[in-house]
């Protein structure tokens, strides 16, 4: 199987750009008035997570929570067919649990099987913190690597596109209110990994095919783009696929733990793969554009 | 020929190798809780009174202090890490009874000093004399005597009322106790006026320095607060690891299949690469004594992703070097050359991605990383290396005689 992919990727990706900036636009609106469904370990509280031999639904429920004194902080519940969600605002006690437990199991199901999460409002803000750290830390030594590897231009371009996919996951989470937990961050960070080694991919191929290429024009730059861009597509598509489907199938039959995390896996993937093509490249054509002409260009002294 | 029979030799010996080393290593690889049950509690540890410092010190102690009172509890392989300047991790697996458990962990541990009350059978103690907080902070020091045998030096705050007690018990055992255990019970000498006592008894040198710090700490030095917690019910636990694996091994082989009727030949020879990539992983797991969660299995087949695209992107190098009319060798060369740069450049941005989140992150963030980490690794070792070195011996060894055994067609190739 062969594919051509002899498109002009410069000249449409201000449709791409454009399309960019809508979802970061969404983004930024949802957050600023939704922000994000934080799960317990960020909003501080417990989450109890039940996994029951049967069906049981939220009017079941509620007296158990009733009878030992639970209902009144109004947490929320979700019931499904054998898994039922309960999360409380404030901390669940310890003695508060195993009373939950005991009367679950005796009233409801003898052989229901519970997860329970319980998190400090303190440490659910300094985990917050820290994320929000590693995601500016990695891009920082990426940025430091590419430069170094490549040159600052590469790196630029490099980190918007990644900042650009672990944002769109982010608003993606925020605009269908999709719960976020400590694996999320897992999920956005692996993003961020796997954006990058996408881009580097097809700047690496750019870098290659401007060794033997007289950059005289802006058309000349955005051929050699191009022609990087369609070279490497087919490895691009390939990975992705490949990657892409893995993560489908942990999304659909993985445990119940790690399913936003795959979900953002999937989103991120698709997105990490736009942006080295429509995002990344298209830049870095922009950057490199804008450099001084009649400099002595280094590349084209290498052999 | 010898290229061949080496080709065999080194397949044979790696599935010889695998297959009898596999089961042991998935039976004895261990399991987060999230995997098989059990809870973990996070500890933020203060002070018991306003005003001191948690020193690392007392941090050590006090996750002694918990393992040992999980040992004594009868948990299987409590496991007990200090983290940070003043938190402490718990985890345990297998508890029946979590209420008990927890609150045995949590309540502070007291060191008393007793002596027999009346009706106390022989060798028991309950009338407590001194508590642990009337004894000098790091007052308690191990010496020698002259037969080299260590003692433990200890001083209390009220001379008089330690004066008075050994008066009365002249003769008589004061016995130490940590909780309800005893420790130890030595007869008191003399009249003790200056606050100061001497413990004898024959401890070995290890026992001495552990009773001084015991006493020295106040018994459990740090109040306990849960910051954290988690808890998983064991059928539930079971239930995501055998969910999880469905999940990967359903991945995995469409990865193979992928790879074969893309890459043909090469494709068998990156296929082989792979599971020989994720018995490594798993290999590395055990000898490391790293424990595998949920997230880590999750990092582990996105890992096998990541090493599927350093194949494909030297395959699809060397399919246009094809095109170009090289020769099979020569396209596998440069092929290989030339991507070489791209795939350790892609993948050490990810390495620098997962260490970031290892040195921030905490608990499964970390475990994430571990395994992102040691699989890119181990990923460029089998995919990288042995799978170039596998297909370099069927290509000199002349058995990959057509482009189309890549997966090339005569009619895309470009004449000379």
């Amino acid at each position: 199987m062969r594919f051509k992919w002899d498109y002009d990727f410069i000249k449409i990706s201000k449709y791409f750009y454009t399309f960019s900036i809508i979802i970061t636009l969404l983004g930024i609106l949802s957050l600023a008035i939704f922000g994000l469904n934080y799960g317990v370990d960020f909003r501080s509280g417990s989450n109890v997570d039940i996994t029951a031999s049967k069906s049981v639904t939220k009017e079941e429920i509620v007296p158990v929570l009733e009878e030992i004194g639970l209902a009144a902080e109004e947490p929320q519940i979700s019931a499904g067919s054998d898994r039922i969600s309960i999360r409380f605002p404030s901390v669940l006690n310890e003695e508060k649990e195993s009373s939950l437990k005991a009367s679950f199991n005796e009233k409801i199901d003898p052989e229901a099987s519970f997860e329970v999460n319980t998190v400090d409002p303190e440490m659910a803000k300094e985990l917050g913190r820290n994320a929000i750290y590693a995601v500016l830390l990695a891009s920082l030594g990426i940025m430091i690597y590419v430069t170094i590897r490549f040159e600052w231009r590469f790196a630029v371009a490099a980190i918007v596109a990644l900042l650009h996919d672990a944002f769109v996951v982010i608003s993606i989470f925020s605009i269908f209110r999709l719960e976020v937990d400590l694996t999320f961050i897992t999920a956005v960070l692996t993003i961020v990994g796997f954006s990058i080694n996408d881009t580097i991919v097809v700047f690496d191929r750019i870098r290659e095919n401007l060794r033997f290429s007289k950059i005289k024009t802006r058309t000349d730059l955005n051929e050699v783009v191009n022609r990087s861009i369609s070279q490497t597509m087919t490895r691009s598509l390939y990975t992705t696929v490949t990657v892409f489907i893995a993560s489908l199938f942990l999304f659909l039959l993985g445990g119940e733990s790690i399913r936003m995390f795959s979900l953002a896996m999937v989103i991120g993937l698709v997105f990490g793969a736009y942006s080295s093509i429509f995002i990344a490249s298209p830049l870095w054509a922009v950057l490199k554009g804008k450099q001084k002409p009649n400099h002595n260009n280094p590349s084209k002294t290498t052999p | 020929m010898k290229r061949i029979v080496s080709f065999i030799l080194v397949v044979l010996v790696t599935v010889g190798v695998m297959a009898y080393t596999s089961p042991g290593l998935l039976k004895d690889i261990r399991l987060g809780l999230d995997l098989k049950g059990g809870f973990e509690i996070l500890y933020e540890a203060q002070p018991l009174e306003a005003g001191q410092a948690v020193t690392r010190e007392s941090l050590t102690q006090t996750a002694k202090s918990l393992e040992q009172r999980a040992n004594a509890l009868g948990t299987s392989e409590p496991e007990v890490t200090t983290e940070g300047t003043n938190r402490i991790r718990l985890r345990l697996a297998g508890v029946t009874d979590e209420v008990e458990v927890r609150s045995k962990m949590k309540e502070p541990a007291e060191l008393t000093f007793r002596s027999a009350a009346e009706d106390d059978e022989p060798g028991t103690y309950s009338k407590i004399e001194l508590r642990g907080n009337e004894f000098v902070e790091n007052g308690a020091s191990v010496v020698y005597n002259s037969l080299n045998e260590p003692m433990v030096d200890i001083q209390v705050k009220d001379k008089e009322k330690f004066a008075e007690i050994t008066k009365r018990l002249q003769g008589q055992p004061l016995a130490i106790y940590l909780d309800d255990e005893l420790l130890s019970a030595p007869k008191v000498g003399q009249t003790l006026t200056d606050g100061k006592a001497q413990i004898t008894g024959s401890f070995t040198r290890e026992e001495a320095n552990e009773l001084r710090d015991t006493i020295n700490l106040g018994a459990l030095p740090l109040k306990l607060t849960e910051k954290y917690s988690q808890s998983v019910g064991a059928s539930l636990g079971q239930l995501s690891l055998e969910q999880t694996i469905k999940a990967g091994i359903i991945a995995s082989i469409f990865i193979l299949v992928f790879m074969i009727s893309m890459y043909r030949i090469p494709g068998v020879v990156a296929s082989f690469a792979l599971i020989t990539h994720t018995w490594l992983v798993l290999a590395i797991f055990y000898l490391g004594d790293f424990v595998l969660t949920l997230p880590g299995i999750a990092a582990f087949i996105l890992g096998i992703g990541m090493a599927v695209d350093a194949n494909i992107i030297t395959y699809e190098r060397i399919k246009e070097e094809l095109r170009s009319g090289k020769s099979i060798l020569s396209a596998v060369k440069s092929g290989e050359r030339i991507s070489f740069r791209t795939v350790m450049d892609s993948n050490i941005t990810t390495i620098i991605a997962a260490s970031v989140m290892f040195w921030l992150g905490t608990g499964s963030v970390r475990g994430f990383a571990i395994v992102l980490i040691i699989d890119i690794v181990t990923s460029i070792l089998t995919n990288v290396f042995f799978s170039r070195f596998l297909l370099n011996l069927l290509v000199k060894a002349n058995l990959i005689k057509k482009p189309s055994y890549f997966g090339v067609k005569e009619s895309e190739i470009r004449a000379l």
